[in-house]
């Protein structure tokens, strides 16, 4: 069981959250993609071994979305933080 | 009269002599004492024979000492509480108990299942793949004589009367296993302050330490374990478990054990549970788990009477038994010479003991000064007898292990071996940790480099007394260190008297003579032959080798013989022994039952149910349960008297002519509030709701972003940036994760938020001609006429005397309300419905009529919209805004989703007295023998009273163009048939001019 840490809660066990999917960025404009951009959006993932970027939600917690960044190989997490934000580095931490 | 003529006169630290136990074996009463194993207690008594194998029916006894244990599985307890496949090297006696022997027919002594012993040859691995491979159906008449023949003891049949229990637990480091490096290691990080937790498998900590006489700090063994275990029970921070086994390790820090809580108690207290499973997070973990004798290889080694040397040196420190009279010992290391002194000093006839190793060793020079018979450079090449050893087989060797002299038979009824150690590397591995092979100790040890949790004394391939204590108090040290702790000196190792230990070499067996079978697993019955055969048939790697001899499978996963196994491969293959590896170690290091895992959690515990408000008044009225979602919803009310079929035309009639109220409570409901509402709703569903008046609904459905038909209900605008969403009972979880995933990630800078309200609002919906009128009466103040509260309107008021939001829609086809009323006055606002609906003709209707009535008016639900359906699919795309976007549009315009061929909706009406098969396919004809090309499938189907026919709705190919076509609705699997008219998908009034009446 994974412990994740919560950007807002903190670390909890992996039976409070549920996986969403990669951290992939939804066209801003779907209109103007091609069909194949598209399609390599809707269905198309990495499927690493090792760094992960994905998208968890806290469900029976705060409700909040997170971007988790995992090693698919030895579950070695190397950080969580909100969509769209920047993680926080060492130095700043 | 005291039976247990193998017990000595003395001795015995585990056992309390003053304290005889009496118990149940098979249909023998026999006598033990409190400490005892059943194990030890049977040999006490001179039980040779606990077991028939797996496959061959031989004759089996006790082998070894604790979890290796392979050959002495009984059914412990009677009834309900009978337990198979229990160790009984393990399993504590107590008062009464009952042990039965498994695996025999007709008796333990007489089994005719060990014919196949003789027939073994017919029998050899991947015995079932070359059997059964050309003609799975000769398997349909083996199946049950194997499943007889073949395996281990049967499950009860009854439920299980006993609980479980689950217990969290947070500590700086777990320490797995007691003995002498455990104990050494909680010893330090207890002092330095660290919260430790320390688990042992047995009941008395201490390992190796009970198991033979050594002293430490001038004590005996065990007197040091016990004062150790005192001074960290008194230790605030220190929590000892015995009787648990550390059983997986997974990620971050994450272990699991299982403590047995009153197995070995004669009558446990019904408070207790049986079992209790530890989810534990530790932020380290030293592994201090032993290390496993190993066997060797030679004819016939299965024998009762043939025991692990360590088994029978344990036996007698520990319980005072004597595995036999006369021994011969057979060792590869020097473990052997003390363990003879202390057999003979306690009695017994060592009548030689067997060294293979090519030179004569300092202690074994000692000990033929000291007038013991050994047989230097000599194997034991076959053990004699059947249900007992009555001799061994003795010659000489050569330095490649080779038979090179005369054999010579010695007469004994015991037969100690020892082979070496394998270090139990099981939770390292399990951690990822990698393997090294260590050529002195012929053996597999933990990698320390890079391992995330730390391995200290046998367990880490250092088998001496004082290393084992020196790197426990180091591992110890080094772990709190790391932890944070300051104090975290590591003592010095006090002195200890132990046994010389010497290393012991490679030597996995014997050269077997032709026809002898020399056995490497003992409890699947896996011989040498077998993994030669496995070679030559090419099943060379570790993992093939496994499933195609069942090498290392069964309760014991290969304890005592997997490494022998390898090795045998491996010098098939002529490689070495790390080249050709291991197995993978998964959990659980020793079996334990489901439910401690399940714990408390099962039936309503582990599936909770959600009850609406009025739940109780369903259950007193008849209601017949489905679950929707984890909801308990009534689908139908029973009389007695009256078919099922009966009662959902009365409740679908009273809807359709009178009136009818149903608790549509479980509906999900989602309020939605900001200034970027209306925009955000708008980005959501396929069509607009910026433009939605205040007070007025509309009915919305969204998509997913691949265009499928994601999920559909009502939304009424309460205010101008307030919206109360109503979603379908199933995806209300799934609407809002998605919803929020949208608002979170996507659209970051839409003002919006979202809360689910689902439990908070109690709703009923009030259906049918009288609706109206019976509304009016339910709410005196407020105006219901057609003008003031049309189709898709809404009003708040007092309903009922609670204060309500009234929606008008209709799934119906019929004027309908629904009535939201505050959880807490659901109860009250129901009983007040149906009082006033008394003078209605109202009726309490369930969900099977609501899905007629849905079907009848044609709506679609998740049995249409089943994840590959489009809304063009469904006859609706004229619903699609064109002049905005929203999720999932992009989709519509993909190849696939416009092409010719898709399953449309339509409806199905069956022919007058026919109805339509469940999960039926639709077909050009009726045969059901012939296969023929599938035009779609129905996917909800009713009889409706309204008109008198089954009607279903259907997926069909092209649908909406073959409107008047006639198909076949066909199930082979049911064996029935109906012809049946495609037609459009709404059956009554389809003008709609009912619901907006």
């Amino acid at each position: 069981m994974l412990l994740i840490s919560c950007p807002w809660c903190g670390p909890r066990d992996e039976t409070e959250f549920v996986y969403g999917e990669a951290a992939v960025e939804r066209p801003a404009d779907p209109a103007s993609t091609t069909d194949a951009e598209w399609t390599d959006y809707l269905y198309f993932r990495d499927n690493p071994k090792g760094e992960h970027k994905e998208l968890w939600f806290h469900r029976s917690g705060c409700h909040r979305w997170f971007v988790l960044e995992r090693n698919t190989v030895t579950h070695a997490i190397a950080g969580a933080y909100p969509p769209k934000a920047r993680p926080v580095t060492e130095d700043e931490a | 009269m005291n039976r247990q003529v193998w017990r000595t006169e003395a001795g015995g630290s585990g056992i309390d002599r003053g304290e005889p136990r009496s118990f149940t074996f098979n249909q023998w009463r026999l006598e033990g004492y409190a400490g005892d194993t059943v194990a030890s207690a049977l040999m006490a008594n001179g039980v040779r024979l606990v077991g028939r194998s797996f496959k061959y029916h031989r004759p089996r006894g006790v082998f070894g000492i604790g979890a290796e244990e392979p050959n002495a599985l009984l059914q412990i307890g009677t009834g309900a509480r009978r337990e198979p496949n229990t160790r009984a090297t393990v399993q504590e006696l107590y008062q009464d108990l009952l042990a039965q022997t498994q695996n025999h027919w007709p008796s333990l002594q007489f089994d005719l299942g060990s014919l196949v012993n003789a027939a073994g040859a017919l029998f050899p691995a991947g015995f079932y793949y070359k059997t059964f491979v050309t003609n799975p159906k000769r398997w349909l008449w083996y199946e049950k004589h194997i499943r007889r023949m073949a395996g281990l003891g049967p499950p009860p049949s009854e439920p299980d009367p006993d609980h479980y229990a689950h217990s969290n637990a947070h500590c700086d480091l777990l320490i797995a296993g007691a003995g002498p490096a455990g104990l050494a290691a909680a010893l330090v990080a207890g002092n330095a302050g660290a919260r430790v937790i320390l688990a042992d498998e047995n009941p008395a900590l201490g390992g190796q330490l009970l198991l033979a006489p050594q002293q430490v700090d001038g004590q005996p063994g065990q007197e040091w374990a016990a004062a150790a275990h005192a001074r960290l029970a008194a230790m605030p921070n220190v929590r000892v478990l015995t009787r648990t086994t550390v059983s997986g390790v997974y990620e971050h820090g994450h272990f699991a054990l299982v403590e047995r809580c009153t197995d070995h108690l004669a009558e446990p207290a019904p408070h207790l549970p049986r079992q209790r499973f530890w989810t534990v997070r530790a932020r380290d973990a030293v592994f201090a788990t032993g290390a496993i004798e190993r066997p060797i290889a030679f004819a016939n080694n299965d024998r009762p009477g043939v025991l692990l040397l360590s088994a029978v040196r344990g036996y007698l420190e520990r319980y005072g038994v004597l595995a036999g009279r006369t021994a011969v010992l057979f060792a590869n290391n020097d473990s052997v010479y003390n363990t003879a002194r202390e057999l003979a000093a306690a009695g017994m006839r060592i009548e030689a003991v067997v060294d293979p190793r090519p030179f004569v060793s300092e202690a074994a020079a000692q000990a033929k000064a000291d007038r013991l018979h050994v047989l230097s450079g000599h194997a034991v090449v076959g053990a004699r007898g059947w249900r007992s050893v009555r001799a061994a087989e003795v010659a000489p060797i050569d330095a490649n292990g080779k038979v090179k002299g005369v054999t010579s038979v010695l007469a004994c009824d015991l037969i100690g071996v020892s082979g070496g150690w394998n270090p139990a590397v099981h939770l390292h591995a399990q951690s990822r940790g990698s393997l090294a092979f260590r050529v002195d100790l012929a053996a597999f040890v933990p990698q320390s480099a890079g391992a995330p949790y730390q391995s200290a004394g046998a367990a880490a391939g250092v088998y001496d007394l004082a290393g084992c204590l020196q790197q426990g108090y180091a591992a110890g040290a080094v772990a709190t260190r790391a932890l944070g702790f300051e104090q975290a000196d590591e003592p010095l190792a006090p002195p200890v008297i132990s046994d010389p230990v010497g290393n012991a070499p490679a030597f996995w067996g014997v050269q077997a003579s032709r026809g002898a079978r020399c056995f490497l697993d003992l409890q699947n019955d896996v011989t040498t032959k077998d993994v030669s055969l496995a070679h030559r048939e090419n099943y060379v790697s570790v993992e093939h080798l496994k499933r195609y001899t069942t090498l290392g499978m069964g309760t014991d996963q290969g304890k005592t013989s997997n490494v022998a196994g390898l090795a045998l491969m491996a010098s098939k293959r002529r490689q070495p022994l790390p080249t050709v590896g291991t197995t993978t170690f998964r959990p659980p290091y020793t079996p334990f039952t489901f439910n401690a895992m399940a714990g408390g959690r099962w039936r309503e515990v582990g599936h909770p149910v959600r009850r609406t408000a009025v739940h109780d008044w369903h259950a007193a009225n008849g209601a017949v349960w489905t679950d929707a979602a984890g909801w308990a919803r009534p689908m139908y009310y029973e009389t007695e008297g009256q078919a099922p079929q009966q009662r959902i035309d009365e409740e679908v009639l009273a809807v359709r002519q009178t009136v009818g109220v149903v608790d549509v409570s479980t509906l999900g409901k989602l309020d939605i509030q900001g200034p970027d509402a209306p925009e955000f709703l708008d980005r959501v569903y396929v069509n607009r709701f910026s433009n939605l008046k205040v007070g007025r609904g509309r009915y919305g459905v969204m998509l997913r972003e691949d265009g499928r038909v994601f999920d559909d209900g009502v939304t009424m605008r309460l205010g101008p940036d307030h919206f109360h969403m109503t979603t379908t009972t199933n995806h209300a979880g799934a609407v809002f994760q998605f919803l929020e995933y949208l608002l979170q990630v996507v659209w970051p800078e839409l003002r919006v938020f979202v809360t689910p309200v689902t439990e908070q609002w109690f709703a009923a919906a009030l259906s049918g001609p009288n609706a109206r009128a019976m509304l009016a009466d339910l709410a005196p103040e407020v105006d219901v006429s057609n003008e003031a509260l049309p189709m898709m309107g809404m009003a708040e008021g007092i309903v009922g005397g609670v204060p309500a939001r009234i929606f008008r829609l209709s799934f119906s086809g019929e004027i309908a309300y629904e009535i939201n009323v505050d959880a807490d006055y659901g109860l009250s606002l129901w009983n007040v419905i149906l009082a006033a609906g008394v003078a209605h003709d109202l009726k309490v209707y369930g969900t099977e009529a609501m899905g007629t009535l849905r079907i009848e008016k044609g709506h679609f639900t998740h049995a249409e919209a089943d994840g590959r359906v489009t809304l063009g699919d469904l006859g609706l795309d004229t619903m699609i805004s064109p002049a905005k976007d929203c999720i999932g549009k992009r989709s519509l315009s993909l190849p696939d989703l416009v092409a010719p061929g898709r399953k449309q909706m339509v409806g199905l009406i069956a022919e007058e007295g026919s109805h339509i098969p469940v999960g039926a396919q639709l077909g050009l004809n009726d045969d059901l023998e012939t296969p023929q090309e599938s035009q779609g499938h129905v996917t909800s189907h009713a009889y409706s009273a309204t008109l008198g026919r089954h009607i279903a709705l259907a997926l069909v190919r092209d649908g909406l163009a073959r409107h008047g076509e006639r198909l076949y609705a066909v199930s082979p699997v049911m064996g029935e048939r109906a012809a049946v008219e495609v037609v459009a998908p709404c059956f009554y009034d389809p003008e709609g001019g009912r619901q907006r009446g």
